[in-house]
């Protein structure tokens, strides 16, 4: 469900951008997904297969995914470690003052069209 | 055939969203109206504290309430009795409400004859959090039965909020509840973070929570 309020967003946006750009056919579009923004890629890409196909512009539109790994930074000892292995804890100086710096994105990237 | 063009745009895709929540803060700034955006999981007892609240407010302010839900209008029933102006809002499926559909929301309610309007967000603690409505501020509940342990398991939630409600503290010698440790796990993500320990109930701590809306709707409509 979650999924298909956010397809619902991007294609909002890439019609807002195809009406600026004038642009009829939409072939591709490339989305970042980071690691723990909480989105189901399996799942984005069948709410998407399904809801491109009711607009004019998209209807053959492929999604692309490209992940971006989820890093923590430790505000203790200053080092950056992989967030779903180690998770709030710093592996380094167990500090719990920590704080995500990338993996929650989700972000159009951009879109092939004519 | 047309040449194939790549468009650059590198932009979250809750961009729009945002801006149109940031164009709805204006306008109910503009308009003298305060929207709060109320969001829990189910059964932590909205709409029991949000009918203690429209009770103690009501000679004071013009109060509207917008019940969001994916269907059903239980709630909706339940805070019309209350005598306040109130519609339900179907999300059709959805997990959570945007800004595009609060606006409309707005339209339907017809706010031009209130000063707060109180918006229930559908019963979940993850997608809402994503999706910035417009309101002026954004509260939730979290009530004892849930378990201590939601700010780490939730974390978005407690960032986005301003005020966090522990509802149902009647029931605390029950449950293994540690009301200090909630404490420190939300306000280690959002050390801002108002906490108003209530019970709807009994209303125990009710009174708090009712003078810090008093002053932010006070606040924002002079």
């Amino acid at each position: 469900m979650h999924e298909l309020g956010i397809v619902f967003h991007i294609i909002k946006t890439i019609e807002r951008i195809g009406d600026e750009n004038k642009l009829i056919k939409v072939s591709e579009v490339t989305l970042e997904l980071g690691e723990v923004s909480g989105v189901i890629p399996n799942e984005l890409c069948d709410c998407w297969n399904w809801a491109v196909k009711k607009t004019e512009r998209m209807k053959n539109a492929k999604l692309l995914i490209e992940k971006i790994p989820a890093l923590t930074f430790c505000e203790s000892c200053k080092e950056t470690y992989a967030t779903v292995q180690y998770g709030r804890i710093c592996p380094f100086c167990r500090s719990e003052m920590t704080y995500l710096v990338q993996g929650s994105e989700i972000n159009l990237k951009e879109i092939k069209a004519c | 055939m047309e040449k194939v063009r790549i468009i650059e745009v590198k932009e979250s895709i809750f961009a729009d969203n945002d801006r149109e929540a940031e164009r709805i803060r204006l306008q109910l700034k503009q308009e003298k109206k305060f929207l709060l955006n109320l969001m829990s999981s189910p059964g932590s007892g909205k709409t029991t504290t949000l009918i203690r609240t429209i009770e103690a407010l009501k000679d004071e302010f013009r109060i509207g309430v917008m019940e969001a839900d994916i269907e059903s209008s239980v709630d909706a029933e339940k805070i019309a009795a209350t005598g306040v102006k109130t519609i339900q809002i179907h999300t059709g499926g959805m997990c959570h409400l945007d800004a595009g559909m609060t606006e409309q929301g707005l339209k339907e309610l017809g706010t031009e004859d209130l000063d707060l309007v109180i918006l229930e967000n559908v019963g979940n603690l993850v997608c809402p959090a994503e999706f910035d409505t417009g309101a002026v501020k954004n509260a939730m509940i979290l009530s004892v039965p849930e378990g201590h342990d939601k700010p780490l398991k939730y974390p978005l939630i407690f960032t986005v909020c301003d005020v966090l409600i522990i509802n149902k503290i009647d029931v605390l010698p029950y449950f293994d509840f540690d009301l200090e440790k909630v404490r420190e796990y939300a306000q280690m993500r959002n050390p801002n973070l108002k906490i108003f320990p209530v019970s709807a109930k009994t209303g125990e701590g009710m009174d708090d929570w009712n003078s810090w809306l008093r002053q932010q709707v006070n606040d924002w409509i002079q």
